[in-house]
């Protein structure tokens, strides 16, 4: 007996499968486009985080003599912007806010949005008619209306930017959850582990997170290149983003006028602003082959 | 199909109700008193009362609603702070400029974005599927405000073919079908038409790719049909569902209009949102999104119930 246990375990760990996650990873690093994605990310990350650092000169530093030079200036390799700010510098520092402003919104709206999504999902009954039917009044709304809405109403500014656009991003992701939970809750094992006598917090926690909060994730990640162009959109049209700061939207608006002078210059955020988005985009569909999900 | 359309109905009633409640807290959201931006900061309390009571701001905020509900489906929809006009009237013109460029926009976009789908679709896998799916994400990432600016650098800066901003002669009065004003709408028609161009590609691709693999295909081709026999059985499936995208595509354009017609000057209902954010003027604010909002809303339904008509199946769903 006591010799057959260690030999038991041994076939254990032959047998042992690689595991979903091991197969996404597997499936994910085969997949060039989406690493080439992942790589694109990871470096504006990089540069966002440590822009202070990586900025030739001061983005905030301006000069009446100097304003407006092209691409190749000798000290400005990306020229200077309408007050003689470097272009470089506060493209790699603008990096910062436009990725905040774009992230953090769908991050904190995943969380909200799957609270409210699993709830009703799991619950159902009255809970899921009143959180869902609220949820669809916020649907009603055309995304890019909703968000001008709220923060043209709460007025400029960093927080309120953010605020809307968590508003913005909370119903579409609340709906998802709602699907995947409702279909979940109807396959067997869930109702096993209801009549062996555990709680709903229980069953929730181990059988149902683990098979919903991948497709949410996923879902979630596609949301990320939309909320980078609306939060650069709003500081582009003078809401979000408050100047001198830099923010890629926001340089956008102020380099506007400037197209009939040094046009390149001034398209030089947008072209930051779509690499980012892009590149969110091939991630997430990526993510999703990887993972095989099809919604 | 009656009893369809009219449970359909039904559900769109709450919502409506729930989205012109969101339209009316707009103003009570907003930081400071609504009354900050019609009254001098020196006017006596006296002023500030009378003020506060022809706007109605001294009602509790259910009777609030209630008178505002009220004036709202009689066509009022308040004065504009900043120009004291009926908010009705400046919405009324803006809303047919803003109709004309996001009907254009979807219409480009829906003719491009069915070809490239069912290109892309058509031939899994290819090359070609690869290339219309690359043009389908760029569509769907690109930050279209920024689009609009490079296609003015080009063509209007660079090589001086198009005008950059404005509707033509006359502003927003006088719009003909005449070349002189028809080339003011060719850039942001086509910078708007690249956003539902790509997402009725993806849509697209996916309904062909998906229609293809149903044994029906199969049977049609070992019957003999040829490929032209069998483009017109996908089309056919393919219709409803890509011409309900389309819709809600409209339906985005008309609410998102704002970005492209502050690139390019447009007079339209983005144009006017514009205004109203810049000089914090919320009952022009609530105005316009409240009828964009109900447009949208009754695009849905519209959109519901002639997918339904067109494909029978949706009504089970």
């Amino acid at each position: 007996m006591s010799a057959a246990a260690p030999a038991l375990t041994a076939i254990a760990a032959i047998e042992k499968s690689p595991g979903y996650w091991a197969g996404v990873m597997h499936r994910f690093r085969r997949d060039p486009v989406a690493m080439a994605a992942l790589i694109i990310v990871l470096a504006l990350v990089l540069m966002a985080i440590f822009a202070p650092f990586i900025a030739p000169a001061d983005p905030y530093r301006s000069s009446m003599i100097r304003r407006l030079r092209p691409i190749g200036t000798p000290g400005f390799p990306l020229g200077t912007d309408e007050l003689g700010r470097d272009m470089l510098s506060r493209l790699i520092l603008g990096g910062r806010l436009s990725l905040l402003m774009g992230v953090t919104p769908v991050f904190i709206a995943f969380f909200i949005g799957s609270a409210i999504g699993i709830t009703a999902g799991f619950v159902g009954g009255k809970v899921n008619t009143v959180l869902m039917r609220t949820i669809d009044v916020f649907f009603a709304f055309p995304s890019v209306l909703l968000a001008i809405a709220l923060s043209g109403a709460l007025g400029a500014g960093i927080f309120n930017g953010l605020l809307s656009l968590t508003i913005v991003f909370v119903p579409p992701i609340a709906r998802i959850a709602e699907s995947v939970t409702t279909a979940v809750r109807k396959i067997e094992y869930i109702e096993a582990a209801r009549a062996s006598g555990a709680s709903a917090f229980r069953i929730v926690r181990i059988h149902v997170l683990g098979n919903v909060i991948g497709p949410i994730f996923v879902y979630a990640t596609g949301l990320i290149s939309v909320s980078l162009i609306l939060a650069s959109g709003l500081s582009f049209l003078g809401l979000g983003v408050k100047p001198p700061e830099p923010e890629w939207g926001l340089m956008l608006n102020t380099l506007r006028n400037a197209i009939y002078v040094q046009p390149w210059v001034a398209a030089l955020p947008g072209l930051m602003i779509f690499i980012t988005s892009i590149s969110f985009n091939l991630l997430s569909d990526g993510l999703r082959s990887a993972m095989d999900i099809k919604a | 199909m009656l009893s369809y359309i009219l449970k359909r109905l039904a559900l769109t009633i709450p919502v409506a109700f729930g989205v012109s409640i969101v339209c009316f807290m707009l103003v009570h959201i907003a930081p400071g008193d609504p009354l900050t931006s019609v009254l001098p900061p020196d006017a006596s309390a006296q002023l500030q009362a009378e003020m506060r009571a022809l706007y109605g701001f001294d009602r509790p905020l259910p009777v609030q609603y209630g008178l505002w509900v009220l004036k709202t489906l009689q066509g009022d929809l308040g004065v504009s702070i900043a120009t004291g006009r009926p908010v009705a009237s400046e919405l009324g013109k803006a809303l047919g400029n803003t109709l004309m460029l996001a009907v254009l926009a979807t219409l480009i976009g829906f003719l491009f974005g069915c070809l490239f789908g069912f290109v892309a679709g058509y031939f899994r896998d290819s090359w070609i599927d690869r290339l219309a799916s690359f043009v389908s994400i760029i569509g769907v990432s690109v930050p279209h405000y920024w689009l609009g600016m490079v296609l003015v650098i080009i063509f209007s800066v660079q090589l001086n073919w198009l005008p950059a901003t404005g509707a033509g002669p006359g502003g927003s009065a006088d719009w003909a079908w005449d070349w002189v004003h028809v080339r003011h709408l060719i850039l942001p028609a086509v910078t708007m038409s690249v956003i539902p161009m790509g997402i009725i590609a993806r849509t697209v691709r996916a309904l062909v790719a998906e229609i293809l693999s149903q044994e029906f295909v199969s049977g049609l081709r070992a019957k003999g049909l040829l490929d032209f026999g069998v483009f017109r059985h996908v089309v056919k499936n393919a219709a409803p569902t890509a011409l309900a995208v389309m819709g809600l595509q409209l339906g985005y354009l008309l609410g998102g209009s704002i970005l492209i017609e502050t690139v390019f000057s447009w007079p339209g209902t983005g144009f006017l949102l514009g205004q109203a954010i810049f000089q914090r003027d919320l009952p022009l604010l609530q105005g316009t999104i409240l009828v964009l909002a109900m447009f949208f809303v009754a695009l849905n339904l519209i959109v519901d119930i002639v997918q339904s008509m067109l494909d029978p199946r949706v009504q089970r769903a």
